[in-house]
């Protein structure tokens, strides 16, 4: 390491801070004043929020999709990252399978979805033809909300498990061999290993997957948008909504203020939880 | 024995888990549009790329595809020249205040970027730009940039800087042994970041919805036209849009931890 007291860092840092600061925090301010004006007053936005049902279902319907889609892909990744740690021979073919959805984007997940949901889509054509339906099951329509909001969640979580899984991965490719072979001295069976040692061990590459998926999961929009439309009301897709359609953009932006908001206090949730975890940790 | 069966037998599972919405795609994006609507009929009688002719040429699919490409390009060409000799200086240097840098760029990243969507269009209308390719580039831009200062600020961290101090004693200037000797060995991860900020880009539907009308990138276009187009066109957009993305995860595989290993930390 050089150490050098003089400005060269600061100014070749400067053009990132600069750039950061006038696309991320001048336009974040913006959304905070255009949240905050309305024509009765400062909060007139926010209690036209309060006072709409579609809010609290799209508060609802995020936070449900939130609270079923990650624990789901959690536990699912975890058991993958397990399966292909066990390095057996092609287990590098598996894991290039297992990361292409990662660089599919929410739109062609929607698609490929919707392609086998439709009622001419795979799953129908196929159900028909063993005879075991007389006529096209419908998952898609404002009459189906709860098969949509199910096909939902099945879409996603084969869209973002890969990413769990790459970090509990990672995660588990740094535990020390060495106390897995003294577990083994001990004879230790499988499931104590996994519970006594692994997933000790694997607790912070756990807690960042959860952080970084609830945040994204908390923002989803192109998978809900594409296969339900607003049948079924979720945040970001409101926020689209009041700008795209009703063309307010006050609206729109105290709906990404709510998100915005939220998003902080889970990360703040997953970091308090990690910090004293973290404390624990040094007063052993 | 039992445990090879096993291990086979999760394997298949897991590849037709991941693979048959992918492969399905592809194939209805090829099925004759009878052949799709026929429910006798799973498999086409032939394959045909007419969805995809009529998807590019006809509906002007390959001018959404050409803006996603240039939005990509732009952002990634400004993500890394700004964003790169910021990696440098957090890897080579010691100053005041490099810790409290590092951790706010980083905190960029938890922030829900599609909040920033409804300012910037006035803020892009006042400077001239709006509705343009530019627009929407820079706007990525501001995710892209903290991903290229932390991924090359680990990359870089990774090569000794012993080399490079070799290189001054001979006489390279700080800059030259940078670009002669640092440079190629960061290379090969270099250029999978850059894969994975164009895919990034290439995905991104939110604000490039919101902040265009007339020039929209491909997702934009898909979403605001899919669910009044016919089916085999939506499994045609589908098909193009996974396929580079699929391409370049081939290439990267081997960052994939790298990239997306990183834990919060």
């Amino acid at each position: 390491m050089t150490y050098r007291k003089d400005a060269i860092p600061y100014l070749i840092l400067l053009p990132t801070i600069l750039y950061l600061v006038a696309f991320l925090g001048y336009p974040l301010i913006q959304t905070f004043i255009l949240a905050f004006t309305s024509e009765t007053g400062a909060f007139g936005n926010f209690q036209r929020l309060m006072d709409s049902g579609d809010f609290w279902k799209a508060l609802k319907n995020t936070l449900l999709i939130t609270g079923i889609i990650v624990p789901l892909q959690l536990i699912l990744a975890i058991a993958l990252a397990l399966f292909v740690n066990m390095r057996f021979k092609g287990y590098s073919m598996i894991l290039y399978v297992i990361s292409i959805p990662l660089a599919l984007s929410d739109v062609s997940a929607a698609l490929m979805s919707y392609n086998i949901f439709a009622p001419t889509g795979y799953l129908n054509k196929i159900l028909l033809k063993l005879g075991l339906l007389d006529r096209p099951l419908y998952f898609f329509g404002y009459m189906f909300q709860n098969r949509e909001f199910w096909i939902i969640v099945l879409t996603e979580v084969w869209r973002a498990t890969p990413l769990v899984f790459v970090i509990i991965l990672a995660g588990l490719q740094s535990i020390n061999k060495e106390y897995l072979e003294a577990a083994d001295v001990f004879g230790f069976s499988s499931w104590q290993k996994l519970t006594r040692i692994i997933l000790p061990l694997l607790k912070p590459s756990i807690m960042s997957a959860l952080l970084i998926r609830t945040l994204f999961a908390f923002q989803i929009f192109g998978v809900v948008w594409l296969l339900a439309g607003r049948d079924i009301l979720i945040l970001a897709g409101e926020a689209y909504y009041w700008h795209n359609n009703v063309n307010d953009p006050h609206m729109s932006s105290t709906y990404a203020i709510v998100i915005a908001v939220v998003s902080l206090i889970i990360s703040w949730f997953y970091i308090s939880i990690l910090r004293s975890r973290e404390l624990e940790g040094e007063t052993k | 024995m039992i445990k090879k069966i096993f291990i086979i037998f999760v394997s298949i599972l897991i590849i037709l888990w991941f693979l048959t919405p992918v492969f399905l795609i592809v194939l209805a994006s090829l099925t004759p549009s009878e052949d799709y609507y026929d429910q006798q009929r799973i498999l086409p009688k032939r394959l045909t790329f007419d969805h995809l002719y009529k998807l590019f040429v006809v509906l002007d699919g390959w001018r959404a595809t050409l803006n996603s490409l240039q939005v990509a390009a732009m952002a990634i060409g400004l993500s890394f020249l700004v964003g790169l000799p910021a990696g440098y200086v957090l890897t080579r240097y010691v100053f005041p205040g490099k810790n409290a840098i590092r951790l706010s760029i980083l905190l960029t990243r938890s922030f829900p970027t599609l909040i920033i969507a409804v300012p910037l269009i006035m803020i892009y209308l006042r400077l001239g730009i709006g509705d343009t390719l530019f627009s929407v580039a820079l706007a990525h831009t501001s995710f892209i940039l903290p991903f290229v200062v932390l991924i090359t600020t680990s990359i870089l961290s990774g090569i000794s800087v012993e080399y490079e101090e070799a290189g001054m004693i001979f006489g390279l200037s700080r800059i030259g042994a940078f670009m002669k000797i640092t440079l190629p060995l960061a290379l090969p991860g270099l250029a999978a970041s850059a894969i994975f900020a164009f895919i990034m880009s290439w995905n991104e539907v939110f604000i490039s919805s919101v902040l265009t009308f007339v020039n929209r990138t491909l997702p934009a276009q898909i979403l605001n036209t899919a669910m009044t187009s016919p089916d085999y066109f939506k499994f045609a957009a589908g098909t193009v849009m996974a396929i580079p993305a699929m391409v370049f995860i081939f290439f990267t595989r081997k960052y994939l931890m790298s990239m997306w290993g990183i834990s919060l930390k």
